[in-house]
Order: structure tokens, then C-alpha cells, then sequence
């Protein structure tokens, strides 16, 4: 009986089971990336917003503080977005007729809130406190990124679980202390106390940073 | 060999007439009538499995009878008694071998395939049963963005590893014991899609020296791999429960006792199909009489150790002295679930002493009833052991009962449709006896009488 196959299928045979697992590796790997990646994690996400407002002009630039403006981070578990009436505290004397900002002079005639959109999305099954952190020794920037260089605001952290826990697992030196909270550009690790001395000083113990319910309540 | 093992063979039987009429079976004797009609049946169920994993699917696990003191219930049930009726497969292909016991020969093909699709059926209801069944990968060590392992305490990741680790051994066994009969299909094969099909499968299997003593010591390492997990298998779904401290689970004889049950199902399930495809496929002289003997035996064997762990379950429930584990035995004998466990009382104990007798170990019709019976029976236990554990535990204000609802019996009834009709295909594209390993046999049994 004549054979079946010709030789090439034996090279055949190898090339397809080395393919095979081939493949399945390439999976993981573009698994893997994709997952990490900013179409995943949203990362660089800069929405259009009703008024362009730039953060690099008003705290790079001008210098405000954060707390000026995103009033509740200290008190309150959301630092929340100011009133129109905040915003006229300056622009009821700067850039009167200014077309950028008369969705702001808008406003404040209607009595309507800016709806802006929102750039830090957490999922719903997670519960996140600013009052929290703040108070704690955990900076503005360390979730936020460098808003003092962002003309338009951008998601600048991934906000996976697991880049909370990089920072549940081992806090210290990641912690300010609480004159430096809103600064920019400072580096915990570089410029400021020892993580070991804020950690006791702020009463922080590591262990119940871990519990499920910490974060998902 | 001793004349009882003679009597496995039938006289005159030679590789050529024997390999002739198995493979003639695959490649030209059209199927059976009552092969169309259990074809017809059991797409009819693996059907009605689909709509329910459908209708499961889009409305979630709420369509089942599940509450919450009653958490688990029959897919729970399901899995463990799938998964049971597996072991029996494992422990002929490699016990068995192991041991070289010459009834293996003839029953080991069909007990592989039984096994390898009793797991199929056992590994889908734990997902089935997932209130979000699309993120079962979580119980995967996998680099995920959550930066977190599986629990590795919870026996739910050990089952995990334990299903699907069974799932490629058997695979794996089935197909390894396959590879000589799928040459030998290959070279009988008329039609081109048969030679090729089987051509592919097969491997470039030739039969050579080399490779026979290849396949040998493969399988050989491959059955002392197995032989651990005919206990540990089952042993690890046991756990699910054990572990847990809710009366009537927390027993430290549960491992042992629920591969005992396993392997009593198991056989059962191997004598069900036994007496089924002999008279299917007019195999009356291959699958003896004496093969049911020692099937039956096997049940006896295992159903006495399950009746024994009956006995020291409720003892140790009454020497406990705790009220909670002494009121689950009272309850299972008098509460809403009564009937379920006096029947299956009356399966594997009473009935299952009938086997003591050789006549019945040795009549097809009657080792049929008693393998439904004690399936049955292993159902039920299956079925008390989860739902009266929870329905009634520390807590009298949570206490409720769990009725399996229509959904619950698709789903089940549907699982055998699929087991049945995995099976009919299998016997239609694969021998059904291994004739690499008859063969062997019967030239064992050739110089036996050339040295006598």
C-alpha cells in the first residue's frame, strides 16, 4: 500500500505542534500586555471638558493650592469639584469676556452646575476615601500624577488593584509629611522624612491596609 | 493462568478473527437500531442542557432551587457524583494494569471513555454554578492587574486543580491506549477520510519494536501516576465539604469514604455499560459473564465499605455529643429529607447484598437493575449529604429547605444526555475493546497452553 503521507508531513507534524504552543504562548503575552496596557487601564485619558480648564496654568502657573478649589479632600471621602462661585472668586475680575469661559459666566446666570466629565473613574465595588489619605501622609500627586503639568486633565496613574496595593503593602515610603501633602514635584523617597518615622507618626498600621473590606465594602 | 482467567476468551478466538470483527464494528457494520434510538434520545437531552445553560446564562444561577442556608445544591451534587463515576475508569486503566489482572482487557477501552466524559460532565457544574461563571479564570494563578493569587486555603482552588488535572491525565491515559488500535484502523480503513482521520490520530504509529516498548514503559508511568489520583481525586472534592464546619460536613472520614462511594458508582456505572454495549454490539463473548462477576464483586466490595462509612458517620455524630451534629442524623431520618436518605439506604445497603449471590453477579439483567439502583443510591447520597447539612445548621432562624427546581432537574438529566451521547459517538469512531490489549491476552493465554 502506498503511504499515506510524504516525509514533508513529518516536518509538517513538528511545525504544527510547535505552533500550537507558539500560539498559546502569544496569547498570554498579548493577554498580558493588553491588560496592562493604557486601552486597558485608561491611562492618558484627557477628556473634552465643557471648559478647557488648564491645571498647569492655574497650579503651575498661579500657584493655587489644591485645597482651594477641591475643598472636601481633608473632611469629606470625595475632595469634590468646586461651585461656579469658586471660580468667579478671580473670573469675576480676570478674562470678563472671555469666550473660553462663558460656559462659566453661564453658569452662575442659570444657576446651573458645570457638568464636567469625570477623569478618575474607580469601579463601584471599590470604596475610596480622600479624607482617608490626606490626612495621612499619601499625596495628591501619588495618585493624580503631576496636575501642575497638565494642561488639559489626564488619568496619569493605571488605578488597578494592584497599583493600590503597591502602596497598601508597604506604605512608608510612599508618605509625606502633612505641609507637603499638595505639593508637586516632591519625592517622599528623596526629599522628605524617613517613611519609618511618618508611618508611627500618623499612626498607620500596614496590616489593615490589607483587609478585603478596607477597600471593598 | 488459572482455567477461570481461560475462561475469559472464547475458544477459537485469534488476533486476526478478534482484531476483524472489532475494528469491522467502526468500519463497516452499520450502527444498531437501538444505537439510532439512543443517538436520538440523548441529543434530545444534550439539548435541553443547552437551552438550560442559556436560559442560566441570561437569567443566572436564581433559576435553580438555591437559597441560602442551601447554598449548594444539585450541581453540587452532580459534580461529586460525576466525578465519582469517573474513578472507576482510572482505577481499571491503571489499577488494574498495575496489577495485571486479565478481566482489564476487554472492559478498559469503554471505562477510559466513561471516565474522560464523566469528567466532562463533572467539571461543567462547578462553573455552571458560578454566580458570574465568566470570570472562573480567577481561580487561576495567573499575572492579573488584581495582584492576587487564588486562595490557596480554600479547598474550591484545590478541586479546581484537582478536575482539571484529572481532565488531561485521563485524556491523556485514553488517547495513549488509543494509538496502537488507531494504527490499526488506519490501515483497515477503506474510505480516504478513514485512513486519514485515523492516519493523523495515530501519530505514525508502526507498531515497531521500539515503539511497543515505548508505549510500555509510558504506560506504565502513567498508571503509577494514576494510582494516586483514584484517591486523592475525589478525596480533594470531599474536602469542599470537611473543611467547612457545618454539621454533617465536618467529618474527618469524608476522604476515604467518598472514594469508596466513587468507585462504587464507578463500577456500577462500568457493569451498566458492559451489559448495554455487549448486547448492542453482539459482544457477549468478550464481555463475559465472568467480567460481571468480578464487576459485581468490585460493587459489593466497595458498597460494604460505604455502608461501613454510614455507620461510623452517625457514630461519630452521636459521640461528639454536640447537639447540632446529633439533630443532622435525626433530621435526615425524619426530616423534609427522609425519603432521600431511606432510599438511598435501600440502594447501597440493602440491595447492594444481593451481590453475594454468584447467579446475580452473573446475570446481565439483574447486574443492570442493581448498577441503576446503586448509581441511584449514590445520587441520593450525594444529594443528603448536601442538602441536610445546610438546611438545618447552627443558626435555627436561617433554617430552610432547598427544592430542586424544574432548571435544576434539566440540568441534570440533561448531563446524562451529553455523557450518553459522548459515549455513542465514541463507540461509532473508536474500538470499543482495546484489541492491542485482547491481543495480548489471548497470546498469553497461546503460551500458556504451549508450556503446559
Amino acid at each position: 500500500m502506498a503511504p499515506l503521507f510524504r516525509r514533508r508531513a513529518n516536518s509538517l507534524a513538528v511545525v504544527i505542534l510547535v505552533g500550537i504552543l507558539a500560539l498559546l504562548m502569544a496569547i498570554s503575552v498579548f493577554a498580558y500586555v493588553v491588560y496592562r496596557s493604557p486601552y486597558q487601564t485608561d491611562v492618558g485619558y484627557a477628556p473634552a471638558q465643557p471648559v478647557p480648564f488648564s491645571h498647569q496654568h492655574h497650579v503651575g502657573g498661579l500657584g493655587l493650592d489644591c485645597r482651594y478649589c477641591h475643598s472636601g479632600a481633608e473632611t469629606s471621602d470625595v475632595a469634590g469639584l468646586p461651585p461656579t462661585l469658586t471660580c468667579m472668586t478671580c473670573h469675576s475680575q480676570e478674562w470678563l469676556n472671555a469666550e473660553m469661559l462663558s460656559p462659566v459666566r453661564q453658569s452662575l446666570a442659570n444657576r446651573t452646575p458645570l457638568r464636567w466629565t469625570r477623569v478618575h473613574d474607580l469601579p463601584d465595588y471599590t470604596y475610596f476615601s480622600h479624607r482617608a489619605h490626606v490626612n495621612n501622609g499619601v499625596g495628591c500627586e501619588s495618585c493624580h500624577g503631576r496636575v501642575d503639568r497638565m494642561p488639559m486633565t489626564f488619568q496619569a496613574k493605571p488605578l488597578t488593584m494592584q497599583w493600590c496595593l503597591d502602596c497598601h503593602r508597604n506604605p512608608s515610603p510612599h508618605l509625606r509629611p502633612p505641609e507637603k501633602i499638595t505639593a508637586m514635584g516632591y519625592s517622599p523617597r528623596r526629599d522628605g522624612i524617613a517613611g519609618e518615622r511618618l508611618i508611627k507618626r500618623y499612626r498607620i498600621h500596614p496590616d489593615t491596609l490589607l483587609e478585603c473590606a478596607t477597600c471593598h465594602r | 493462568m488459572t482455567p477461570r482467567h481461560r475462561s475469559l476468551l472464547p475458544a477459537g478466538l485469534t488476533h486476526a478473527n478478534l482484531t476483524r470483527r472489532i475494528s469491522d464494528l467502526v468500519l463497516h457494520r452499520p450502527s444498531p437500531p437501538g444505537w439510532w434510538i439512543a443517538l436520538v434520545i440523548c441529543s434530545l437531552l444534550t439539548l435541553m442542557l443547552l437551552v438550560t445553560m442559556s436560559v442560566l446564562f441570561s437569567h443566572g444561577v436564581g433559576i435553580f432551587g438555591l437559597n441560602i442556608p442551601v447554598a449548594w445544591g444539585l450541581p453540587i451534587v452532580n459534580t461529586i457524583w460525576w466525578i465519582g463515576i469517573a474513578h472507576a475508569g482510572t482505577l481499571i486503566s491503571a489499577v488494574l494494569l498495575l496489577t495485571r489482572q486479565p478481566w482489564r482487557a476487554s472492559i478498559n477501552r469503554f471505562a477510559e471513555a466513561m471516565a474522560m466524559f464523566a469528567i466532562v460532565c463533572a467539571g461543567m457544574y462547578p462553573l455552571l454554578h458560578l454566580g458570574r461563571p465568566e470570570l472562573f479564570y480567577y481561580l487561576l494563578p495567573y499575572p492579573d492587574t488584581m495582584d492576587l493569587w487564588p486562595q490557596w486555603r480554600s479547598p474550591l482552588v484545590w478541586d479546581f486543580f484537582a478536575i482539571t488535572m484529572y481532565l488531561l491525565f485521563t485524556a491523556l491515559f485514553l488517547y495513549m491506549s488509543l494509538l496502537p488500535d488507531l494504527a490499526t484502523l488506519r490501515d483497515r480503513a477503506t474510505r480516504r477520510v478513514g485512513q486519514y482521520g485515523y492516519a493523523i490520530l495515530a501519530l505514525g504509529w508502526r507498531g515497531s519494536a521500539t515503539h511497543w516498548a515505548r508505549y510500555e514503559k509510558a504506560t506504565l508511568i502513567l498508571a503509577a501516576l494514576a494510582t494516586p489520583i483514584v484517591v486523592t481525586v475525589t478525596g480533594i472534592i470531599s474536602l469542599d465539604l470537611s473543611v467547612s464546619i457545618v454539621p454533617g460536613y465536618h467529618f474527618t472520614i469524608f476522604p476515604p469514604y467518598f472514594v469508596a462511594g466513587a468507585l462504587f458508582s464507578g463500577f456500577s456505572t462500568v457493569a451498566l455499560l458492559a451489559v448495554l454495549l455487549r448486547s448492542l454490539f453482539g459482544l457477549r463473548d468478550l464481555v463475559t459473564d465472568t467480567h460481571l462477576d468480578y464487576l459485581g464483586r468490585m460493587m459489593l466490595f466497595f458498597g460494604l465499605i460505604v455502608a461501613y462509612a454510614y455507620t461510623q458517620e452517625m457514630f461519630t455524630a452521636w459521640y461528639s455529643g454536640e447537639d447540632y451534629y446529633r439533630h443532622v442524623y435525626v433530621d435526615r431520618w425524619t426530616g423534609p429529607y427522609a425519603p432521600a436518605w431511606w432510599s438511598m439506604i435501600v440502594c447501597n445497603v440493602v440491595l447492594v447484598q444481593l451481590l453475594w449471590f454468584r447467579r446475580v453477579r452473573r446475570h446481565g439483567p439483574a447486574m443492570l437493575c442493581l448498577a441503576l439502583t446503586s448509581n441511584l443510591g449514590m445520587w441520593l447520597e450525594r444529594f443528603q449529604i448536601v442538602f441536610t447539612s445546610t438546611h438545618a445548621d447552627y443558626q435555627p432562624a436561617n433554617w430552610d429547605v432547598n427544592w430542586p427546581t424544574v432548571w435544576d432537574w434539566a440540568a441534570y438529566l440533561g448531563s446524562l444526555g451529553l455523557f450518553g451521547l459522548l459515549l455513542l459517538l465514541f463507540v461509532r469512531l473508536m474500538p470499543l475493546i482495546s484489541m492491542h490489549d485482547m491481543r495480548a491476552l489471548i497470546a498469553r493465554q497461546r503460551e500458556e497452553r504451549d508450556d503446559g
